[in-house]
């Protein structure tokens, strides 16, 4: 009989970890080699808006929270496996990462852009309206900018929503160099061995602005291969965190320190 | 039966492990071999004969090109392969009176850069291993030659450097196996050589064990190879030593 019990309990108490877990401490990771989202300072720490935003959910949460770097490439296969259990990481939420994480509901939305050395051929075509890939409209758009890079070296940050664009959507027509940070696609077009790159706005204007000699071009992209926004990443099982995160993300957007973060790190807001 | 149908014959998983995917993947990263094996060659190559000259400087009596020698290595083997493949790449390219010169074509080129860095490294480890070859070459086998009127270039051709380089072999070998796994590191430049092509399926798929799994066994085939060539190597140039041991 007290075997039994005990049995009992060690099965409930295996049950409560393993399904509702007990969140007062949350492991996040996040890259640190993505500013304004998320970058590592001079003295080695982390910063960004979604530095500031990860330490403002984790304090509506009540939970204590621990920051984890992780390298882009290995961001997801590190949830899976337990070395952390939120990515907060400028993840755009994708149907293919939806196949094997969850995401929370958005908190932020940026188009992603084409950018090259100002003195280019390209730069000289400026800059067009946004390009929602969602929409059938979307289709001459889209032509235009085809014929446009045809031919051309185009640069991205490797496993992004930006590869994935410019795979299936140039391919063929253009040669893709893939970088495994922000930064290393953003010295190679500097150095003038990309025509072009495809990242985030955000990112790329912080770049330029330390930088000049570069300028975006084309249309500003979104819908289609970049998802409808940024979430945080979790894994599927977690149901309980991801309610947690929503929560948190619905309290801070109603109260504005939602769109606080994201002016003080970009300067415009865009969170959503 | 075609390779894919046999991929599609093996279970999804097996312990736990994509092994579908694995098998896929194969002759994807197999793609990778002609590129890490033509910077393994290329690099080698070049390298040798730098370190060559390097070795040569090293036991030199001059005093100027003793020193050159020997920054030369201090500098390339006291720093990671990593980092001078980022300083030659990334670093380079920031300057502007590099960009504007004639050198700037062939510094664009990932490729080029990435020939660079392993041919540098490597000179710096293979002079050394040259040296030590030379080093050891027995003073009486240099005083026979002499006695019967070889000198300078011939001394050097027909006596000097053959057993020099049957001595340095065996740690030559080594260098060669650390070049192939040290190709992998040019994948940071953005070439796509084996490695390369691993972190484009694991960023597509996120596998990193099975795919990492998979490019690992490619690397160990290729350096098996290696150690066949040196062995064959080392018993070419050995023959009396391969004679004593049968007759032991």
């Amino acid at each position: 009989m007290k075997k039994k019990l005990l049995l009992a309990l060690l099965s409930a108490t295996m049950v409560t970890s393993a399904f509702s877990g007990d969140w007062s401490t949350i492991k996040i990771g996040t890259e640190g080699a993505y500013p304004p989202w998320n970058g590592t300072n001079a003295a080695g720490e982390l910063e960004g808006a979604e530095i500031d935003l990860a330490m403002d959910l984790c304090e509506r949460m009540n939970a204590t929270c621990i920051l984890v770097a992780q390298d882009w490439d290995g961001i997801i296969p590190a949830l899976q496996n337990g070395k952390y259990d939120a990515i907060i990481a400028g993840m755009s939420i994708t149907s293919e990462r939806l196949e094997v994480i969850d995401f929370s509901q958005g908190y932020a939305n940026e188009p992603a852009t084409f950018s090259t050395q100002s003195s280019s051929a390209l730069a000289s075509t400026g800059t067009t309206g946004p390009l929602n890939l969602d929409l059938a409209s979307s289709a001459g758009g889209l032509a235009e900018l085809k014929s446009l890079l045809d031919g051309a070296v185009i640069g991205v940050q490797g496993s992004t929503t930006h590869e994935n664009f410019v795979r299936q959507e140039l391919g063929d027509s253009v040669t893709i160099k893939t970088y495994d940070t922000q930064q290393n696609l953003e010295l190679d077009l500097l150095a003038g061995r990309l025509n072009a790159a495809l990242s985030d706005s955000g990112s790329m204007e912080e770049f330029m602005k330390s930088n000049p000699g570069l300028a975006f071009f084309g249309p500003k992209l979104g819908g289609g291969q970049f998802g409808p926004g940024v979430g945080v990443g979790l894994r599927q099982s977690d149901t309980d965190l991801k309610a947690m995160f929503n929560k948190a993300i619905d309290e801070a957007r109603a109260d504005g320190t939602l769109a606080t973060h994201f002016i003080k790190w970009f300067g415009k807001d865009i969170s959503m | 039966m075609n390779f894919v149908d046999f991929c599609e014959s093996l279970p999804n998983e097996f312990l736990g492990l994509k092994v579908q995917l694995m098998c896929n993947s194969t002759p994807k990263l197999l793609g990778g071999v002609p590129l890490t094996i033509e910077l393994v060659l290329i690099s080698l190559l070049i390298g040798f004969l730098l370190a060559l000259g390097l070795a040569l400087m090293r036991i030199s009596k001059n005093r100027f090109l003793n020193v050159i020698s020997r920054s030369y290595v201090f500098y390339f083997r006291g720093t990671p392969l990593l980092v001078q493949i980022f300083l030659i790449y990334y670093g380079l390219a920031q300057f502007d009176f590099i960009k504007e010169s004639f050198v700037w074509p062939f510094f664009r080129e990932a490729y080029w850069c990435g020939i660079l860095a392993l041919t540098l490294n490597t000179a710096a480890y293979t002079a050394e291993i040259i040296r030590g070859g030379l080093q050891s070459v027995p003073y009486g086998q240099i005083e026979s030659a002499r006695a019967i009127g070889m000198s300078g270039i011939l001394l050097y051709r027909r006596i000097i450097l053959p057993i020099a380089f049957r001595q340095a072999l065996p740690a030559y070998g080594n260098e060669m196996i650390l070049m192939v796994k040290g190709t992998s590191l040019v994948s940071t430049i953005t070439l796509m050589e084996i490695t390369g092509i691993a972190r484009y399926i694991i960023a597509k798929y996120w596998t990193p064990v099975e795919i990492f799994l998979v490019a690992g066994v490619i690397y160990l085939v290729i350096n098996f190879l290696v150690t066949q060539i040196i062995k064959y190597a080392e018993i070419r140039f050995t023959p009396y030593l391969e004679h004593a041991k049968k007759t032991r």
